[in-house]
């Protein structure tokens, strides 16, 4: 699917001699731009945990318990007391089971693949209105308590970096990695491609009070 | 709306009718305006009773205009308000983790201007002081690196003109038709001319170590919105750009530092760029396990699909914009794909039965929005208008129902299905999904 990096590396350096008289070879630090980044300023923004192996998860530990109490003040506004989600929030616990429904429920527990991701995207992104506030021990925490919300651990785990990558989540194993698309088969039909009178209409936006309207001011509507 | 060619000769050949002398009218007004005999027209009140002059003198032709920079920066005639982006409020939460959606019913040409770029944010819109920013390039590299925007300038030049769409355009409209509006069932795509460095130059800079296979970025944004993206795409075509259509990025679109990603799905093209990380292994971040992934009917979920299939559009008609009665039309849209060019694009007036190929407009750019047109006589009775894109790589674009048939209606995202516009007797077209 793509080009080897060194091929590309080399044809990248190509293109940089016959474009300009930068390059001489493709060797690191050519143009010598910016300073080297130094372990200190490195682990300061090196804050990646990878999903499936919790590779990068920091020194630490949080219980349910503590999560409980963590969750009550900085979460439950939106997700709810018990991750049930508060109007339009996400919700965090639940539907396990409903993926092959019509309507399926997708949360932590029914839907995310690894945990070690439960703790990178509280550590990275909430709560929502004051991000990159929370210990690492209270991020530890809320993980721990989200996933017993999900029955996925007992009342006395302690999530660590060891603990947090031996949770199996639910659905780990229904996730395909490689893009099978195209799936749909190919048809250019230009004359007399279908039955015209086997055309129907089998839904319309038309009336159903959806639609925000596209002029004037911005729209506040809610559907009815 | 813009003289047309073919549109102002139709009218000419064909004489007579209330539109026929609207058309004249417009011809011979610009007749004037080419000639500069303005004093031609009739003064006020005679243009109505005349309807082959030109208007009367407007009160804008006879007085004196503000001066040159009356508006320093500039913005869009006052008359031209109502062209913005809009969100549907029932969507999120808020609007800080949220999108809004281009008015393609109102565009021109393959360039979004850059106020009304679509917008996704998952922490809202971070304002950032360019002096302050850093990117950080790091992991499996020799020389880790700490650049200032004003290091990253410095390196050598490219420009290209890329589409960005959100995988989730068209995400209301897999169950049925939902949405009456062009702006909101595909206005989550927009492209512009990028300005930046080549993300491969910045990766030679550094030094790829040999067992590096993937970077993650991520962005300076309260979420640090992160993806996992294999090292061959980095190397192939992607670009870290700080201008958007000529000036600096609008901070909606990641001022001061952002990652382009030609033809993948929007949300890899991390906005507030600020670290780059080289590894062995993909992350399996929330952004893409949680979200955008693809759920199957048999609760299998597809991960990675980046890749912005072949899609096309009709943006006049649209609900937005209807006919005004029978008459020569010209039917206009976009197409575009993340594979490469647009090829072909055919447009059906009922419903697929027949198709004609469309003309293609120049230019034709490899992952970048593409205008095609259609002369069309409307006849003023029901239509079903369609477009359909084929892409250099023969790919067609599909069905909703073709589309339903395998991937169910659970999947939200790369619905890049053809686009069902019906119009009604007295012009008017809604969203409509035929079987």
């Amino acid at each position: 699917m793509f080009r080897s990096p060194r091929r590309a590396l080399l044809l990248g350096a190509g293109l940089l001699i016959a474009a300009n008289s930068f390059a001489r070879a493709a060797e690191p630090g050519q143009f010598g731009y910016g300073e080297g980044a130094t372990p200190a300023q490195i682990a300061g923004w090196d804050i990646d945990v990878r999903g499936d192996d919790g590779a990068g998860l920091p020194s630490g530990k949080g219980s349910v318990e503590r999560g409980a109490e963590v969750f009550a003040e900085q979460c439950a506004a939106c997700h709810g007391t018990f991750g049930e989600g508060e109007g339009r929030f996400p919700k965090l616990v639940g539907g396990a089971g409903t993926l092959k429904n019509d309507r399926p429920e997708l949360t932590v527990g029914s839907f995310w693949p690894f945990a070690p991701t439960l703790f990178d995207y509280v550590n990275r992104a909430m709560p929502m209105p004051a991000p990159h506030t929370l210990s690492a021990d209270d991020v530890y925490a809320l993980t721990a308590y989200i996933l017993n919300l999900n029955d996925l651990v007992p009342n006395e785990f302690v999530a660590d970096r060891d603990s947090l990558p031996k949770v199996k989540m639910p659905n780990r194993d229904n996730f395909i990695w490689t893009d099978p698309r195209p799936d749909t088969v190919a048809r250019t039909c230009m004359n007399a491609c279908a039955d015209p009178a086997g055309i129907k209409i089998m839904s319309t936006a038309e009336g159903n009070g959806l639609t925000p309207r596209t002029t004037g001011p911005l729209d506040t509507m809610q559907p009815k | 709306m813009r003289p047309d060619p073919w549109r102002r000769i139709s009218l000419l050949s064909k004489p007579g009718g209330p539109r026929v002398a609207l058309g004249r009218r417009s011809f011979l007004g610009l007749g004037a305006a080419l000639s500069g005999s303005l004093a031609l027209g009739a003064r006020s009140g005679q243009a109505e009773s005349q309807p082959a002059s030109p208007p009367a003198d407007a009160p804008w032709s006879q007085s004196l205009g503000p001066g040159v920079v009356d508006r320093p920066y500039g913005r869009p005639a006052d008359t031209e308000a109502g062209v913005i982006r809009r969100n549907v409020p029932w969507l999120s939460a808020g609007t800080e983790s949220s999108v809004s959606f281009s008015p393609l019913q109102d565009l021109h040409g393959i360039i979004t201007p850059n106020g009304l770029f679509f917008e996704r944010h998952h922490a809202g819109r971070p304002d950032i002081d360019p002096d302050q920013h850093r990117l950080m390039i790091h992991g499996l590299v020799e020389r880790p690196l700490v650049l200032t925007m004003k290091d990253i300038v410095r390196f050598p030049q490219v420009s290209r003109i890329h589409f960005i769409e959100c995988p989730a355009n068209g995400g209301m409209e897999w169950r049925a038709a939902q949405i009456n509006s062009l702006q909101f069932n595909h206005g989550m795509i927009s492209c512009a001319e990028w300005t930046g460095v080549r993300l491969s130059t910045l990766l030679e800079e550094v030094g790829v170590k040999r067992e590096a296979k993937w970077a993650m970025v991520e962005g300076a944004d309260g979420a640090h919105m992160n993806r996992s993206l294999p090292l061959d795409k980095c190397l192939d075509d992607c670009l870290v750009v700080y201008a958007q259509n000529g000036e600096a990025l609008r901070p909606e679109q990641g001022y001061p530092l952002r990652l382009v990603v030609p033809g993948w799905e929007g949300n890899v093209n991390i906005k507030w760029l600020r670290r780059i990380k080289l590894g062995d292994r993909p992350w399996y971040s929330r952004e893409e396990t949680s979200k955008y992934t693809d759920l199957m009917p048999d609760g299998t979920s597809r991960g990675f699909t980046w890749l912005i299939d072949a899609k096309s559009v009709i943006t006049f008609p649209c609900p937005e914009k209807p006919l005004q009665s029978p008459g020569p039309y010209e039917i206009r849209g976009l197409a575009w794909t993340g594979t490469g060019k647009v090829k072909r694009v055919d447009v059906s007036t009922d419903g697929g039965v027949n198709w004609r190929s469309a003309r293609l407009h120049e230019p034709v750019l490899s992952k970048a929005l593409t205008r095609f047109t259609l002369p069309w006589q409307w006849d003023g009775r029901p239509a079903l208008l369609q477009s359909r894109v084929i892409d250099e790589t023969g790919y067609v674009q599909p069905t909703i129902a073709e589309l339903r048939k395998i991937r169910g209606s659970n999947s939200v995202y790369h619905n890049n299905s053809i686009q069902t516009w019906q119009v009604k007797p007295d012009g008017s077209v809604f969203d409509v999904q035929i079987a």
